[in-house]
């Protein structure tokens, strides 16, 4: 124990890699909801026998986007985004440049989750909000989301778990955080008890995450 | 009052068309309920389909008080969706909200201000006597229980007309005439034009002014309950009255005519049997009979058989000429006139006979 706190590299660099992890793994979920819930939404929607079906675009989004994206490798896209990361925040180093390719390999993993989930509504409740007079706006606000929002709530913290591990390879191409601090002490100069500290955390993390929405996935679900 | 002219219904299905409606007309005045029945596939969904405007009919007219429907601009659909209350087989409730929650539905849609909306609920949950339920979820309440909010929340937007679509069919009997019970009083009270869409005649018998058979997109029969009970040769009335299967009884009698008598009303109330054997100074044996009250009015379908060499004719016409329904059948259980499109009657006595007329519906059938 007195080891793990008389060593240098863990009080110092300790507090700033699990902020940085933190910072990735929040922007990054932030903006997969934003964008994959109404990519999701709209995959649903747009679908043949959706509520509004738009046969094209669904067919593009849904085959092209999303399959592509899922398919290739995230350490690979991660790369592949650099450029992308750069333009859009003026760096490819840190937290917040990870965040963007963090963000672009989950937005269709957590999109193709949300469907899944609205798709498990059953249909008579549409049918039943269509013939009380509600706009599709209202079926998707009232039925679609409110009726699963446990499993989205679900989905999305199967996201969350999987963005930390996102992270934590992130790190080692710029990204910062505890995937980085792992690497350069842990394994390159084989400093185990800093390998053991990350793990640990990363493990609680994941727990916490895990137990905090299955927690409000339940407390949401009334069926 | 709801009126259904010629409607029709074709769906494309590649290349080939399936008539789904095949000109159906029908009029229900306010204040009453009819009964539709029919197979699966007669069309019955396809109707309820058209009537709420999730599809439009491929011909023909929907119209409630003299306003047509089924021309409506789509702008207009949602507006004029929310002239008919729909009342669904498994409730279809929303999970997430509670009783008052699900009452509420239809009323935030088009931003009822709070409070009117508060006490509009707790008006239509009284209205269905679900008071004190207000905050249970739809998995806290039992099937008839949910079935009440479904109706409070189909009543929520004041509709003229209540359909209902197999409202029943996922209950157990107790429960079915409880919920029955609870349409027909708020038919009357609400003085609302309601459309029971079911396969279950006992519905039917309950709480149905009239009813149409629906098979294969066309309505065959229809009429006033009370209308229909009375003729004989309709398969609406056979299921309204089915009578046990039944053989000729052993001794002098068995080899005598059998006749099959309808009566109803005012003529159930004259000894009618009592008559015929006294004018005819026949003897009579009883094989099977069943009597109901439908539409108000007493029923009776008896099987009989009269002594062998009995002047047939002259009393089937001793009958007609009183106002009863009655007609000569083959002696043995088995032997009469086939129905190819009857209905499944949950309520007969099994074994089901064929004279009855009456099959195991096409998904019985399937699994044999
Ligand atoms: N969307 C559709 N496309 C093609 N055929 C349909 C469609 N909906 C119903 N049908 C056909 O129309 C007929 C009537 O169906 P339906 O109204 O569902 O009957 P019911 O509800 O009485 O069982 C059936 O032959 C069915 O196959
Ligand atoms: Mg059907």
């Amino acid at each position: 124990m007195n080891d793990f706190f008389s060593n240098p590299v863990l009080v110092k660099a300790l507090p700033e890699a699990i902020i940085e992890t933190l910072q990735m793994v929040g922007i990054s979920a932030f903006f997969t909801v934003l964008v994959g819930l109404p990519l999701g939404v709209f995959l649903h929607v747009s679908a043949p026998g959706g509520l509004r079906p738009m046969p094209v675009i669904n067919r593009i989004l849904s085959d092209i986007v999303v399959n592509i994206t899922r398919s290739i490798p995230f350490a690979i896209l991660m790369v592949a985004l650099i450029p992308l990361a750069r333009a859009l925040t003026g760096t490819s180093l840190g937290p917040v440049a990870a965040s963007v390719s963090l963000s672009i390999g989950t937005i269709p993993f957590f999109a193709r989750l949300v469907e899944t989930c609205l798709r498990d509504v059953h249909h008579g409740k549409i049918d039943a909000a269509q013939v009380m007079g509600s706009t599709n706006m209202q079926v998707i606000s009232k039925v679609l989301l409110r009726e699963s929002l446990p499993p989205l709530v679900a989905a999305a913290t199967t996201t969350v778990v999987t963005l930390v591990g996102y992270s934590a390879m992130a790190g080692l191409v710029g990204g910062g955080g505890l995937g980085k601090l792992a690497y350069n002490y842990g394994f390159q100069r084989f400093d185990v008890s800093v390998m053991i500290v990350t793990i640990v955390l990363i493990v609680v993390l994941v727990q916490v995450i895990q137990l905090v929405g299955e927690r409000i996935s339940r407390s949401l679900d009334h069926r | 009052m709801i009126t259904v002219t010629d409607l029709r219904k074709v769906y494309q299905q590649g290349k080939k068309e399936v008539v789904a409606l095949d000109g159906v007309t029908l009029s229900v005045p306010k204040g009453s309920i009819h009964g539709i029945i029919g197979h699966s596939g007669a069309g019955k969904s396809t109707l309820v389909r058209c009537l709420t405007l999730l599809d439009r009919p491929t011909s023909g007219s929907v119209s409630i008080d003299g306003t047509e429907l089924s021309s409506v601009r789509d702008s207009e659909i949602r507006a004029a969706r929310r002239r008919i209350g729909m009342v669904f087989q498994h409730a279809n409730l929303m999970d997430s909200r509670t009783a008052a929650g699900n009452v509420a539905h239809p009323l935030e849609l088009v931003k009822t201000p709070k409070d009117k909306t508060r006490t509009r609920v707790a008006e239509l949950l009284k209205l269905v006597g679900l008071e004190g339920f207000e905050n249970a979820y739809p998995s806290q309440l039992s099937g008839g229980q949910r079935q009440r909010v479904g109706i409070a929340r189909a009543l929520a937007s004041e509709p003229e007309v209540l359909l209902c679509d197999e409202p029943t069919s996922a209950l157990d009997p107790a429960t079915t005439n409880e919920i029955l019970d609870l349409i027909q009083e708020l038919t009357s009270r609400l003085q609302l034009t309601v459309l029971i869409i079911t396969h279950e005649m006992n519905v039917v018998k309950r709480v149905c002014n009239s009813v149409s058979l629906l098979s294969r997109g066309r309505i065959i029969e229809h009429g006033a309950l009370e209308d229909v009970a009375g003729e004989l040769d309709s398969q609406l009335a056979r299921a309204l009255l089915p009578l046990p299967p039944s053989f000729p009884l052993p001794g002098p009698l068995q080899r005598g005519p059998v006749l099959e008598i309808v009566f109803s009303g005012d003529s159930a109330k004259e000894p009618v049997l009592t008559g015929v054997a006294r004018h005819f100074d026949m003897d009579i044996n009883v094989l099977a009979g069943s009597v109901e009250t439908l539409g108000g009015q007493q029923f009776g379908h008896l099987r009989v058989q009269l002594a062998e060499n009995s002047d047939v004719d002259g009393v089937l016409g001793y009958l007609t000429d009183r106002g009863i329904s009655a007609r000569r059948v083959a002696p043995v259980a088995g032997a009469a006139p086939e129905f190819p499109d009857t209905l499944p009657d949950p309520d007969l006595p099994d074994p089901v006979v064929p004279n009855q007329g009456l099959h195991p519906t096409k998904e019985q059938g399937r699994h044999e």
